[in-house]
């Protein structure tokens, strides 16, 4: 019943870090590599993000997504859009289903390239009725852009960090009033200029320090109730909810392939080479860590090139999942999160770490059972929810038997 | 076939007119279609059909193993489960038979094990025993640390209880039954017709003619007895249950339904697996005086969150998908309201309160038996007719679905083409459901005759595309 083939390597999602990584494989000679998107066209959460900043020239989205189709296509990439993932029959074998009926493909090597997307209103348990209206950046941005439906009239949107104004940008194309941004943080999680672009610019208020309590309205949303920092309570009058941020990477092929997760980041644990758990099994861009730029995700993609490489030559695979890398609050989560002892992470990858706090010019600390591994100034304020890097110099200095290793702030 | 909603009402009288059309009162309807000769109506305030209490429950089909023993609901439950179960199987509802196990976490609920076993037989429901602890971690690797033993009905299953109500109201339609939406029934008046009385009852859609009515309002059987009969035997208050589902991913965590043993208040707080391959934990009890209070709280949920610590600590470690709450019309009586006031031509199908889902078919069974003694010659109803059967599209994930079918996509590759990825859920699928005999008035209506939106990303993927098809294909949906 299903038609079964063999490949090198296949490659689960059409967004800019899987087809970086297929575009680069392919280009180095890897053999036969095939890019599944589910999606009807390829590139990602690019397709829907119609401003501009993509990229080394700050193309818009959509341009963004096309160039890094074209550019895997160029490569002599297979990218078959319209056909989803749906579960594992083997250790390095995929069933799919497509208009073309049902696949099951073996690869010597499986990339899971599958993103993030947004937590919706229910996953984050606001309470309330369930009336239409309420949105995830990634759904108001394909009704706006993509398929041009009509939103409503005035909205709030929760959350404000870049991809909230993206929202808010999306609500302003679609001719939306904006009540007002409303964020639990003290401040937004954006530069200055941006807020103060939206804020004085555009006329829409900032409520810090404020949650959505109650979604009111039957059939369609009528309001929202909120609770302030210092407990009194509030309401706003609208009918559109704009969810945005609170990010999880979309491991489901992950974790029914038995592919172990890092319980920081919720995305699958991978060494400095994206190698997973599970032999020939690697995984790269937002589904490893929720969420950074594009750019970065594309980035990662070519890095991670290097490593499959490596491995179809023949390149041993860890026999034991390595050492774990862990996060010391107030970091959150660091990517990768596993290291193979005297490997440092393959050329044009590093850690990434997510803070809970604002953090101004502060240190890194790797330490491994007390022993401090490396120090680093980090020259800069890093907002709450903001991201730092640390390069992999010191993985040569860690000891195979002394345990996880720990990053905190010195 | 007849279903509309808009418009003025046909003028002609209807010989029975169903008022509500959940799954009690679509199963009324559906037993009435067999009675080919009857005009039957069956009107709904809402857009949908199912779209009050019978949407929002837990999907259990129940045995009846706790019922109050020689009650009309005990009984009616017991026929129900065995009517429903055979019913679904014939027509496509999902049905799984994961069994239930009854959670004693203290001393005292251990005691009380022996007497619900008792209570079971006395309900003539004899699968049911005992177990140790070591049998229920063996059968439950994941519960949480104390459960000292429990009782083992492997009797219970799990059901699509959207699937039910429409395959009802489908085959209704399909039988001539007329259903009308959008028609709230507000009040009415005898008119004298050669033929004997005729009521005339105001709609929000006009005046509405028929000779006899049955109320199965739900939540709202108590209001119209007294608005149009000017009495009521009992009053409604709604008792709240809110729910929390989880991802598809902690499915494996749970393989039965895990009961509590039961309270004053109602069955307690649960964990069960949906046909639809999610974990449930729920419902709360809570007493309202608002018949339109479904929304969720924060204290709600939190109860429920620390409840489904305790039995089932790894799944507070998964996505939550959703949260509903759904409102159980309780009485101050505790079994069914079904009454006949022949004099009125009348019957009151109320107070089904938390087993209304499993008990739909005996209970429509039981109306029209009613019915028939009512109406004497004036109705015939002694020889029901066939009903031809619907099959209805697959929503469980224990039955192949359209995206796992080579065969399905050879013949037409919508059925390849996923649009709602969490669900796997295919244009075919959403396309069969726009242009179906009773096609949704809403994507929530869309969402419960194929699941499209209803996953983890709640729309972040899909959910302009389901817009769009649902748009697209509204024409057809609204020339009914
Ligand atoms: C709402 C939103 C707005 C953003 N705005 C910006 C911005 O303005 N600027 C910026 O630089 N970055 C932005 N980002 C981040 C940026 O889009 C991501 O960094 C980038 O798209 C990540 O690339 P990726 O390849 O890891 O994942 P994605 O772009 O998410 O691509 C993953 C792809 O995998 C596919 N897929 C998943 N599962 C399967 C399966 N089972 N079978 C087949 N295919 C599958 C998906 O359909 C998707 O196309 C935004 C992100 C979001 C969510
Ligand atoms: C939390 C919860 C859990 C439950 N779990 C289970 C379970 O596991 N198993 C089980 O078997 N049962 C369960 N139940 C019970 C079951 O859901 C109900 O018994 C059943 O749905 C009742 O159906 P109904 O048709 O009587 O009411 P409803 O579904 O409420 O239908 C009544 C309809 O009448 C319409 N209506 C009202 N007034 C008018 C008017 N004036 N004019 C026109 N239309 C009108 C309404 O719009 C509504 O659609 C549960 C209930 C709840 C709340």
């Amino acid at each position: 019943m299903r038609r079964q083939r063999a490949i090198d390597v296949l490659v689960i999602g059409g967004g800019p870090a899987g087809l970086a990584a297929a575009g680069r494989l392919a280009r180095v000679g890897a053999g036969t590599v095939e890019v599944l998107e589910r999606e009807g066209r390829a590139g990602g959460v690019p397709r829907h993000c119609h401003h501009r900043g993509f990229g080394r020239w700050g193309v818009t989205g959509p341009q963004y997504a096309d160039r890094l189709v074209e550019a895997a296509l160029g490569a002599g990439v297979a990218v078959r859009t319209g056909v989803s993932a749906t579960g594992w029959a083997g250790a390095l074998v995929v069933d799919t289903t497509g208009p073309h009926g049902l696949e099951r493909i073996t690869a010597r090597a499986v990339v899971l390239a599958t993103g993030a997307r947004e937590r919706p209103r229910a996953a984050r348990l606001v309470p309330g009725t369930r009336p239409a209206g309420v949105y995830t950046t990634g759904e108001l941005q394909q009704a706006v852009h993509l398929h041009h439906q009509r939103i409503g009239t005035r909205a709030v949107v929760v959350g404000a960090e870049p991809v909230s104004y993206a929202a808010l940008a999306a609500l302003r194309r679609a001719g939306v009033e904006v009540a007002a941004l409303v964020t639990e943080e003290t401040r937004p999680q954006v530069g200055r200029a941006r807020a103060a672009s939206a804020r004085l610019g555009r006329r829409v208020p900032l409520l810090t320090g404020t949650t959505i309590v109650e979604l009111l309205g039957r059939g369609r949303l009528s309001g929202v109730r909120l609770r302030h920092a210092d407990g009194r309570p509030g309401a706003i009058a609208c009918d559109t909810v704009v969810f945005t941020g609170d990010f999880v990477p979309e491991q489901e092929l992950a974790r029914r392939g038995r592919v172990p997760l890092d319980s920081g980041t919720r995305g699958p644990a991978v060494d400095g080479a994206f190698r997973t758990a599970a032999r020939g099994v690697f995984a790269v861009g937002n589904v490893l860590h929720a969420v950074e730029p594009a750019r970065a995700a594309a980035r990662e993609g070519a890095a991670a090139a290097v490593a499959v490489r490596r491995h179809l030559e023949g390149a041993d695979w860890p026999a034991s999942a390595g050492l774990p890398v862990e996060a010391v609050a107030p970091l959150r989560w660091v990517a990768p999160n596993r290291l193979v002892p005297g490997e440092p992470p393959v050329p044009g990858a590093r850690f990434l770490l997510r803070t809970a706090e604002t953090l101004v010019r502060p240190v890194l600390l790797v330490t491994q059972g007390g022993r401090c591994l490396h120090r680093a100034r980090v020259p800069r304020r890093v907002l709450a929810n903001g991201s730092l890097h640390l390069s992999g110099a010191w993985v040569g200095l860690v000891d195979a038997a002394g345990g996880a290793v720990r990053i905190g702030l010195g | 076939m007849t279903l509309t909603s808009k418009g003025p009402l046909p003028s002609e009288p209807y010989d029975v007119t169903v008022v509500g059309a959940g799954v009690v009162g679509s199963a009324i309807a559906r037993e009435l279609a067999a009675h080919h000769r009857l005009r039957v109506a069956l009107v709904e305030a809402s857009g949908d059909v199912g779209d009050g209490t019978s949407k929002a429950n837990t999907a259990i089909l129940h045995t009846g193993f706790d019922a109050v023993p020689g009650s009309l609901e005990a009984r009616l439950v017991r026929e129900g489960q065995r009517l429903l179960a055979a019913y679904a199987a014939d027509s496509g509802i999902p049905v799984e038979p994961v069994g239930a196990l009854l959670v004693a976490w203290d001393d005292e609920q251990l005691a009380a094990l022996p007497g619900l076993l008792d209570k079971a037989r006395g309900n003539a429901y004899t699968a049911a025993r005992i177990i140790d602890a070591d049998e229920v971690w063996a059968r439950e690797p994941h519960l949480g640390p104390g459960a000292l033993g429990a009782l083992d009905v492997p009797g219970e299953s799990i059901i699509c209880p959207w699937t039910t109500t429409l395959a009802y109201a489908t085959q209704a339609v399909r039988g001539g039954v007329h259903l009308h939406l959008n028609c709230r029934v507000k009040k009415g008046n005898w008119v004298e017709y050669p033929a004997g009385g005729c009521r005339e009852l105001a709609t929000s859609r006009g005046v509405l003619r028929t000779r006899y009515l049955i109320n199965a309002a739900g939540l709202h059987t108590d209001d119209l007895d007294q608005q149009l009969l000017g009495e009521g035997k009992f009053a409604v208050t709604p008792r709240r249950g809110q729910l929390i589902v989880f991802d598809k991913l902690a499915r494996d965590l749970v393989r039965h339904i895990l009961l509590p043993v039961p309270t004053a208040l109602g069955k307690g707080v649960l964990v069960a697996p949906t046909v639809y391959g999610n974990v449930l934990l729920g419902p709360t009890a809570e007493e309202l005086d608002d018949k339109t209070g479904t929304g969720t709280t924060a204290d709600g949920l939190d109860t429920l969150r620390a409840k489904g610590r305790r039995i089932l600590p790894a799944l507070l470690d998964e996505e939550v998908t959703t949260v509903y709450a759904g409102l159980r019309a309780a009485t101050e009586h505790d079994d069914y309201q079904i009454h006949a006031s022949p004099d009125e031509r009348w019957i009151t199908v109320g107070g089904i309160r938390s087993t209304g889902l499993t008990a739909s078919m005996a209970i429509a069974a039981y109306v029209v038996d009613l019915l028939a003694d009512a109406a004497g010659p004036e109705l015939d109803l002694t020889h029901a007719g066939d009903l031809d059967p619907v099959r209805m599209p697959n929503l469980g994930e224990a039955f192949p679905r359209p995206y796992q079918r080579a065969d399905l996509i050879a013949t037409d590759p919508a059925y390849g083409t996923i649009v709602c990825h969490c669900e796997r859920v295919t244009r075919g699928e959403i396309r069969d459901a726009l242009i179906s005999t009773v096609p949704p008035g809403s994507l929530d209506g869309l969402r419960r005759r194929t699941r499209a939106r209803g996953g983890r990303c709640q729309g972040f993927y899909c959910g302009a595309a389901v817009r769009e098809l649902f748009d697209g294909w509204g024409e057809s949906g609204a020339a009914r």
